[in-house]
């Protein structure tokens, strides 16, 4: 996004302070947010234990994980509407628990429900937002250039309550950019939207990278594949993963698995696939493309069968109408990373359990 | 804070909860004024003040209900929460509000005396002193029912909360003189509102009765601020 003023403008009341933030801010070395070991208790049951990341200034990343694994509780402590039971979080090397008012000033906050008020126009409600971060920024200009970067133009003088999900789904993030701070978080920020609207979201939060420091959380795989850059991976309060996007796929050690649609007779297809080279194990599903039948190909990691597979079926005269690698894709490979965190632990508590013995 | 502030006046009068709150106060004001007085043919005031502060149990809840349940319930806290505002801005921002909406009703209200003065003459100093009273017991119960407001999401609940919570602050002084054990009667009568709102009405301005409204004021405004400072923990 093209907030042009940017960084160099006061969005804030008092300068000094301020200054004293944008220095810690822009000192480059630092990372912008900093969670350190956090833990949220809630009497007997740990929604966070133990959670600690980093994330560096323009970065954009995706807190990934399946619904109640602590996403929105991660979020909610790093924007200062919770606290903590351990640990500590900062936002541009200011402490979120030691000095939230500060902190906050360099947060734009989407929560999970788009916080709107139904009773206002979209105009009063961003004019609010406004007055309510102490931005400093043009009003006019500034709530303009966010109404256009979020298409809200043709809706700014209608009441909040009338306007459709996507509409206030834009809204909250159009909330969130005012006073255009350096670290934008957006808890499932997609949720409830229409295809369209979720490719114009997603296409907004990746030019938000660079100039913001972005978290985004989401259930959705291919969501974060889109967007984000990297991706913590969390489950049952713990991160289980931290990598960059593109190596994700490659931290598990798996065989591939190709789905080929081949025209030809079905035995001497299976029995020729079987015997290239490499292949461990292949079978006819049940998909048909008209004449041709689709057939499963797993090979042990790192070989490489296609090309072999390709010169068979040229040689016998067999059409390949399609061709797909599988498995290697964040679907599977989320479910191998918390099947693997599951294993590691209950092997963990056995084997306590055999200590104690 | 201030920004909050704009935002509760202008909802007030965007909801229907300002039109009516503004409505119902000055029906039933008129109406106590016009029967206590005029048709009685009298300018003693008492009982018009008296009634009033009764009414005041049906009437705060009105104003204060939504305050902090609604942003509970429609998430909004989160905003506000998360936004550059201290939990003391927020709490007295929305204070602030409804004092201001109640003092106007109040002062609406009041030009009925000037009829009163017109006709007859009232002693000014008694009826300004039962304003001041009532405008005291008023930011006391406001207190109140922002306080239990902010303890849950249900703003029925709010509401019948706070009239009951009103209710036992004034019936205390009733249900005292059935009570034969001396010092518990001595401490209900400590936290009656009713009590030392009658020194008011004689015309007496008595400080001890102002400090004790403006300290349960302040003590349910620090509680407000304490819910959400401990929600955080929850």
């Amino acid at each position: 996004m093209r907030l042009r003023r940017a960084a160099d403008a006061a969005c804030f009341m008092k300068k000094d302070k301020l200054q004293a933030v944008e220095e810690t801010a822009s000192n480059t070395t630092a990372p912008m947010i900093q969670v350190e070991h956090l833990v949220k208790r809630y009497g007997a049951t740990y929604a966070l234990s133990d959670i600690s990341f980093e994330i560096g200034a323009g970065e954009i990343v995706g807190l990934l994980g399946p619904n109640g694994a602590g996403k929105s509780t991660t979020m909610n402590i790093l924007t200062g509407y919770l606290s903590a039971t351990e640990g500590n979080a900062s936002v541009g090397g200011v402490s979120i628990l030691d000095d939230p008012m500060n902190a906050k000033r360099l947060i734009g906050y989407l929560p999970e429900q788009p916080p709107v008020y139904p009773d206002m126009t979209v105009d009063e409600y961003l004019s609010f937002v406004y007055d309510l971060k102490h931005c400093t920024l043009p009003r006019e200009e500034h709530l303009n250039e966010i109404r256009d970067v979020v298409k809200l133009q043709e809706v700014r003088r209608r009441l909040i309550r009338n306007l459709s999900k996507g509409y206030r789904q834009r809204v909250g993030i159009a909330q969130a950019l005012i006073g255009d701070p350096k670290v934008i978080i957006f808890d499932e920020p997609t949720v409830g939207l229409d295809p369209k609207q979720i490719l114009e979201v997603r296409n907004l939060i990746r030019s938000l990278g660079g100039k913001h420091t972005v978290i985004l959380s989401t259930h959705i795989l291919a969501e974060v594949q889109a967007v984000c850059e990297r991706i913590v991976v969390i489950n049952h309060g713990k991160i289980i993963a931290n990598e960059r996007t593109d190596e994700l796929a490659r931290v598990i050690e798996e065989n591939a698995h190709y789905v080929y649609a081949i025209c030809g007779p079905q035995r001497e297809v299976l029995n020729g696939l079987r015997s290239v080279k490499g292949v461990l194990y292949c079978e006819v599903r049940t998909e048909r493309e008209g004449e041709a039948y689709t057939y499963l190909v797993e090979t042990a990691a790192g070989v490489e069968p296609r090309r072999a597979i390709f010169r068979l079926c040229a040689e016998r005269g067999w059409a390949i109408v399609g061709a797909a690698a599988t498995g290697g894709d964040l679907e599977s490979v989320f479910i191998k990373l918390v099947d693997r965190a599951n294993t590691t632990e209950s092997k963990g508590a056995r084997g306590r359990k055999e200590a104690r013995k | 804070m201030i920004a909050i502030y704009k935002r509760e006046m202008t909802s007030y009068f965007t909801t229907p909860i300002g039109y009516v709150f503004v409505a119902i106060f000055l029906a039933i004001s008129g109406a106590l004024f016009a029967a206590t007085t005029l048709f009685e043919m009298t300018n003693e005031t008492g009982q018009y003040f008296s009634y009033m502060l009764f009414m005041y149990v049906l009437l705060v809840p009105l104003l204060t209900m939504k305050s902090f349940s609604e942003e509970r319930k429609t998430r909004t806290e989160q905003l506000l929460l998360t936004a550059p505002v201290s939990l003391v801005g927020m709490v007295m921002a929305k204070f602030l509000a409804a004092m201001t909406l109640f003092v106007g009703c109040q002062g609406l209200g009041a030009l009925a005396l000037f009829i009163l003065g017109r006709y007859s003459a009232v002693k000014v100093g008694v009826v300004l002193a039962s304003v001041l009273g009532l405008l005291l017991v008023g930011m006391a119960f406001i207190t109140v029912g922002l306080f239990v407001s902010a303890l849950t999401e249900n703003q029925l609940a709010a509401a019948v909360g706070t009239v009951g919570i009103l209710l036992a602050f004034l019936l205390i002084s009733f249900v005292n003189q059935y009570i034969n054990v001396y010092w518990i009667r001595f401490v209900l009568n400590c936290l009656s509102m009713w009590s030392r709102f009658q020194n008011f009405l004689q015309g007496t301005l008595d400080l001890a009765a102002i400090f004790y409204y403006l300290s349960v004021a302040a003590v349910f405004l620090f509680l407000t601020v304490r819910i959400y400072d401990k929600r955080r923990y929850n």
